[in-house]
């Protein structure tokens, strides 16, 4: 499982836990989430801006 | 401005505590010289005080006598704020960013936030009790209406900064700030729709140049409306459930302000319905008006793959007006807002390369309701930020080929072939 973030507010996408409330039920793969989906938290960065995370 | 600069203008200083802050204050922690006072801690009181209003005006009423007082709120909001402005000055101070985290995390001003709440709930009961019972003309009626749409219209600023919190307290509370104007849907259309297309034809919330307030207000109210609904449903969709849900953020809100009107009106009788709902429409009003000078004209250019380019420093107006700006928690400092939509209100910043309003937004709000007017200081304003090319500019369609010949442009001539 991979987690994302957000390059502006540093909400993470974390594949275990999707993200419920936005319709990403936990264990929802990254590449299901489309490419315009834009950050649930700060709005102004979409997926595609997101970057992994380092471990 | 460097944070070294800034730090030696500070008049009064208290100690900062170590450890705190980024990187940046090493510098100054070498010379033992981290300090730093925020000026405007005790002036973000000064929004919590709005929701008492009503009571100013009736206690001018009672000493004076003259029911001309119940007009008191838009005499603040259009007149004074404005000569507020001019006499107290501009404010371009930055907090230095090593205190940036630290200022973000005092929690006194979060509570300045939520202090407005139960006082607009107070003030709403009052206005409610003084239509029914207070004996008062219509004339007085209408006039503390419009002195609480003041408040109402304020309080949605409020629930602004509430609402791009991450905490769900937070955005709780922006929902209950918006109830009393029935701007529920405020919370998911501005977080998820204007902030995504801010500046762009797409966004209802971003006037075009050459479109008047009057024009903007129905294009803003409904097309927002559309928007908000749109997200709910994509995102219940995605969930695959029935958006008719409690769950829905715009029902759940809706419902708040029912639930209000209802309890409202079940005390005070029908006599207070057509107050309530003229202060909903004119402090809704006021926020679309401050939505309206806030983007007038600005435009993200389109990139070569389709997309808009970013949302840059130069797709919001600023100003930095002191009074205006402790009145709307920071909202003038518009482009780090959008630069940075989750940065509470006290941590905003002056941005050297965003574009400045003449003045602050309390007198531009009173300038926007006098369309020529507007027009004559923003549209040269606008142009000139654009280097003269207004072919940049978010134009209204309606008066596309109008504004680009004001200025010069000729259009290529459209060939119509049979």
């Amino acid at each position: 499982m991979s987690r994302y973030v957000c390059p502006r507010c540093g909400y993470v996408y974390d594949e275990a836990q999707g993200h419920p409330r936005e319709g990403f039920p936990p264990g929802t793969p990254w590449s299901e989430v489309h490419d315009d989906w834009p950050c649930p938290d700060c709005g102004v960065r979409e997926k595609v801006d997101f970057e992994p995370e380092r471990q | 401005m460097s944070p070294d600069q800034q730090l030696s203008t500070a008049s009064h200083s208290i100690p900062v505590a170590p450890g705190i802050g980024d990187g940046a204050v090493g510098s100054t922690a070498e010379r033992g010289e981290v300090t730093w006072r925020d000026p405007k801690r005790y002036a973000w009181l000064l929004g919590a005080t709005v929701p008492l209003l009503p009571f100013a005006a009736w206690g001018l009423v009672e000493v004076t006598g003259a029911g001309v007082f119940w007009f008191l709120g838009p005499v603040l909001v259009f007149v004074v704020f404005p000569l507020l402005d001019i006499v107290v000055g501009m404010d371009p101070a930055n907090p230095p960013d090593s205190v940036l985290k630290w200022l973000e995390q005092d929690r006194y001003y979060r509570y300045c936030t939520y202090l407005f709440l139960p006082l607009l709930y107070v003030s709403l009961v009052f206005a409610c009790w003084m239509w029914a019972y207070g004996h008062l003309t219509v004339a007085d009626k209408i006039g503390l209406g419009v002195t609480l749409a003041m408040v109402s219209g304020i309080a949605i600023a409020d629930a602004h900064e509430l609402g791009h919190k991450r905490g769900s307290l937070e955005r709780w509370l922006s929902k209950i700030a918006l109830a009393p104007t029935g701007y529920g849907h405020f919370y998911i259309e501005h977080n998820r729709g204007h902030h995504v297309r801010v500046s762009t034809p797409e966004d209802p919330a971003s006037a075009r140049m050459g479109e008047s307030f009057y024009a903007f207000l129905p294009r803003t109210v409904l097309g927002s409306l559309r928007s908000a609904w749109r997200l709910e449903k994509t995102r219940f969709a995605r969930m695959q459930r029935s958006r008719w849900s409690i769950r829905n953020d715009l029902l759940n809100a809706w419902l708040m302000t029912l639930v209000l009107y209802g309890a409202l009106i079940g005390v005070f009788g029908v006599t207070v319905v057509p107050y309530l709902l003229l202060q909903a429409v004119l402090g809704f009003s006021l926020l679309e008006v401050v939505n309206y000078l806030e983007h007038y004209g600005l435009l993200r250019q389109r990139r070569e793959d389709g997309r808009y380019e970013r949302c840059h420093a130069s797709h919001s107006w600023n100003s930095n007006n002191v009074a205006s700006n402790v009145l709307l928690y920071h909202l003038q400092r518009h482009s780090d807002h959008h630069a940075y939509p989750v940065r509470r209100y006290q941590a905003l910043r002056h941005l050297e390369e965003a574009p400045q309003l003449p003045t602050g937004y309390a007198g531009m709000i009173a300038l926007a309701m006098i369309p020529p007017l507007w027009r004559r200081v923003m549209d040269r304003r606008l142009v000139e930020h654009y280097d003269g090319n207004v072919t940049r500019a978010n134009i209204n369609p309606r008066r596309h080929t109008k504004i680009l010949a004001r200025y010069g442009v000729v259009e290529p001539t459209r060939v119509v072939t049979r």
